[in-house]
């Protein structure tokens, strides 16, 4: 019976604020199907929130691949993993992780309502991106170079080789097929975010967010905050090991 | 008042608001509507073209094997017909069919909302499923796959033309048309999820959630959470067979076994995408045609979360005699064991409902029965196979076949179909003749029985599948389920006689044809463009029939223009109950 009367209390308040929900009933940017603005960013929110988990498990895929064979070919790890640029990855997690701080600055000057600020920010951010792809073209090239590539087109050259190395054992074309996967991955990431975010620019410009209205910015900021963590993992277990 | 109260709204839309959603015509106004209904429609259209591939594919699979030997097809022929039968069957019909079809149509209005959460995202998501579609289309037009619906490696990821021994056959589109349709199925629970949070009328507490949304929920969490794995490992298949990574191809030093593990990942729990929401229209369905609340509700709601859950932890089961270490084996048999118990949960609390339920034998409600007794049948004999020694016999026989007939088919087949005739009025505010619908569903009966007993019986005899020949002793029960087949397929004719017939001249259907205490009938029919002519506000559960008032539940019922529908007065007095609800 309580729930009853709470929910009768519940019709009331909903009877005095808004009942109509099927005309235009406020502000531009709410959409048709919502009552309330805090009802589409909450919607939008833990939509973003349950994608991100199912991106999640999209890598995870990637990385259980790159346990088994990390713990079945220890040594192959070891030696092949010599022969990615740290220098080049080190640059580019830290491109990211700034890249990453700009995102999160612009969301905090859209909630402010400072359109131009949002604007600055979300421009690093893009160019960062890009700079990221660029680093990332000229570790791809000298991997092609050395014909360090996956198993079956797996053939190095001794000359293009980085100085002093092991010798390469059996089955390190293997562990180039799983670099260019993740890595490969995560790159389309990056181009989808590059999108993305040029979208949320461009929408920025044209003046579409405010104080009130910034679900996009936020949502946006949470995908390139995605694309830097999953980068942060590869960096290490790829680069590092 | 109603127990469903409504508050007054001006409406200001050019067009009339609460015209059905039927109303508008022309094929762009289908092709970019970000209404779910229609959305739903066009889902649900596609599905059933889809369904109707699968099931030619099967019957000329079953038509083949007729008599030993040659019959119809050459065994390359054969190959590619069970695959494609899978394929279609399992990731363009058996997938998407519930959850986003008539999940689409239903889900939202028996939320009272007036649409999903993201309605743009909804659209894209059938594009995207076309899309994968025409990949899979494009596959089957250039040769077809004949590596089964499983695509596993090493024989589908090794490429003949590149000196490899596996399959020939164009792999490449179907692998990725299952890819892109994974994605659809993905953004579909992202968006169910976020539309049952957030989308709730007034009033709508968790508990008074319809056991079907209690389902689309569990479904949409294991779409979301298991998709991505089987979405990861297509496209690494995919680049295995096109640039030889290594990681599945043991000619390169991978593990094919490997694959099946990221296979079943998903795929078990994809088991349960397909039956959980035929558990929900069947919960939905024996609540209204026994007039009852649902037997412990809330175990049956639990048990769709403890079924998604547990979907995730067994999936080893498939590879009991793939290799793995025999302690692994045992924890994955004692694992699988545990499905029995949220799904015992649902069968018997399904029951306990009929139990002295005012029950009324109306055609869904026939679908609903069925799918009890195929599903505990497909369940039952389930742990046959997580039983390991008993498995090893068991193992890729027609017995597993017949197994996962009963729980896809007996599941989602029923569930879809007893779903379809349930809603139909509601959605196409046509109704079916009644006469024709239980033949349908008896020919679907008693053929589905034929079919997949033979070959319960033939396959713990040892019969294996996917073999395009076989020993003279198995060929009775080949005949036997060949010609079951036949009488299946005849089922599904008259079905789609019936709809189609309908659709056509049907009489108008009223509001409320089954005298539902449920919210989707509770609105107009066809529903108008935003579900509800005013925005409801919910005072008692969608099962309440003590606090239903005779209003809801009784427009439609004894209509002189169904006489065929059972009358009669409400088991309680409604009105007292009602009275209290006045504002």
């Amino acid at each position: 019976m309580s729930s009853e009367a709470t929910a009768g209390a519940h019709a009331g308040d909903h009877g005095d604020g808004h009942g109509d929900g099927h005309g235009h009933h406020g502000p531009k940017w709410l959409a048709h199907h919502f009552d309330t603005p805090a009802q589409q960013f909450d919607a939008a929110k833990l939509g973003m929130w349950v994608f991100l988990a199912q991106e999640l498990l999209f890598f995870s895929g990637l990385f259980v691949a790159y346990g088994v064979y990390r713990s079945w070919y220890p040594e192959m790890f070891k030696a092949a993993s010599h022969q990615l640029d740290k220098i080049m990855g080190g640059t580019n997690t830290i491109v990211l992780l700034f890249s990453s701080f700009t995102a999160a600055m612009a969301v905090r000057s859209s909630q402010l309502g400072k359109q131009k600020e949002t604007g600055r920010y979300l421009l690093v951010t893009i160019l960062c991106a890009f700079g990221f792809l660029v680093i990332k073209y000229f570790e791809y090239q000298h991997k092609f170079e050395a014909g360090l590539l996956p198993s079956r087109y797996f053939h190095p050259h001794m000359d293009h080789l980085v100085a002093g190395s092991a010798p390469l054992p059996a089955n390190t074309g293997t562990f180039f097929g799983i670099y260019f996967m993740m890595t490969g991955v995560h790159g389309v990431h990056v181009i989808v975010g590059i999108g993305v975010l040029i979208w949320i620019y461009l929408r920025n410009q044209r003046g579409d967010f405010s104080k009130e209205f910034f679900t996009p910015v936020d949502i946006a900021a949470l995908y390139w905050h995605l694309v830097d963590l999953v980068w942060i993992y590869l960096f290490p277990l790829l680069y590092l090991v | 008042m109603a127990a469903i109260t409504t508050t007054p709204g001006a409406h200001h839309d050019a067009e009339d608001p609460n015209a059905s959603f039927l109303e508008k015509k022309g094929l762009m106004s289908w092709l970019v509507t970000l209404d779910h209904k229609r959305i739903g429609i066009m889902y649900l259209i596609s599905v059933m073209i889809a369904f109707a591939l699968g099931g030619i594919f099967a019957l000329l699979v079953r038509a083949e094997l007729l008599t030993q030997g040659k019959t119809l097809m050459d065994a390359d022929t054969y190959n590619k017909m069970f695959s494609l039968h899978g394929v279609v069957m399992v990731f363009l019909f058996i997938i998407p069919s519930i959850p986003a079809a008539m999940g689409n149509i239903i889900l939202p209005i028996q939320l009272g909302a007036k649409d999903v959460a993201f309605p743009r995202l909804n659209l894209l998501s059938l594009y995207i499923y076309w899309f994968g579609a025409c990949f899979g289309l494009y596959s089957m037009i250039n040769g077809g796959v004949d590596t089964g619906w499983t695509f596993y490696t090493p024989y589908s990821s090794s490429d003949p033309a590149l000196g490899g021994v596996g399959s020939s056959t164009s792999v490449i589109p179907m692998t990725l048309a299952a890819f892109i349709m994974g994605f659809s199925s993905i953004l579909t629970g992202v968006n169910f999820i976020a539309t049952v949070h957030k989308m709730r009328a007034p009033g709508l507490t968790w508990r008074r959630l319809t056991l079907f949304t209690w389902a689309l929920y569990s479904t949409s969490i294991i779409q979301v959470l298991a998709t991505p794995v089987l979405a990861i490992t297509l496209l690494l298949l995919t680049m295995e067979r096109f640039l030889g990574l290594g990681i599945f191809d043991p000619r390169l030093g991978g593990d094919p076994v490997l694959f099946q593990h990221f296979f079943w990942f998903y795929s078990h729990p994809a088991v349960y995408i397909m039956i959980v929401p035929g558990m929900g229209v069947v919960s939905d369905i024996i609540a209204t045609f026994s007039r009852r609340e649902p037997v412990g509700y809330m175990a049956i709601a639990a048990s769709s979360l403890g079924l998604a859950l547990l979907g995730f932890l067994v999936w080893g089961h498939h590879l009991f005699v793939a290799g793995m270490s025999e302690y692994a084996t045992m924890v994955f048999s004692a694992l699988t064991f545990l499905v029995a118990i949220p799904s015992g949960v649902k069968v018997f609390n399904w029951v306990a409902t009929l139990y002295k339920g005012s029950i009324s034998l109306q055609s869904p409600m026939l679908w609903a029965l069925s799918f009890i007794f195929l599903f505990t049948i497909g369940g039952l004999t389930g742990l046959f196979l997580g039983m390991l020694a008993v498995d090893v016999h068991l193992h890729d026989t027609y017995f597993v076949v017949a197994h996962f007939h009963y729980v896809m088919v007996g599941g989602t087949v029923m569930g879809f179909v007893g779903g379809l005739h349930y809603w139909w009025p509601k959605f196409t505010g046509k109704m079916y003749d009644e006469a024709p619908a239980k033949a349908g569903w008896f020919f679907v009966f008693v053929g589905f029985n034929i079919t997949f007993i033979a070959q319960f019986i033939m396959g713990s005899r040892g019969m294996p599948r996917r073999y395009y020949d076989y020993l003279p002793e198995y060929e009775i029960f080949h005949q036997i389920s060949t010609v079951g087949s036949w009488v299946l397929g005849f089922g599904f004719v008259i079905i789609l006689y019936v709809l189609v017939k309908s659709l056509m001249s049907g009489k108008p259907a009223p509001r409320n044809p089954w005298g539902s205490a449920a919210l989707e009938f509770q609105t107009p029919t066809p529903p108008p463009t935003f579900n509800f002519v005013k925005d409801p506000v919910l005072t008692r559960g969608q099962y309440d029939y003590q606090l239903a008032t005779e209003d809801e539940l009784y427009e439609g019922f004894d209509d002189p223009l169904f006489p065929g529908i059972r009358g009669g007065k409400p088991a309680a007095k409604p009105a007292a109950a009602a009275e209290g609800e006045k504002e």
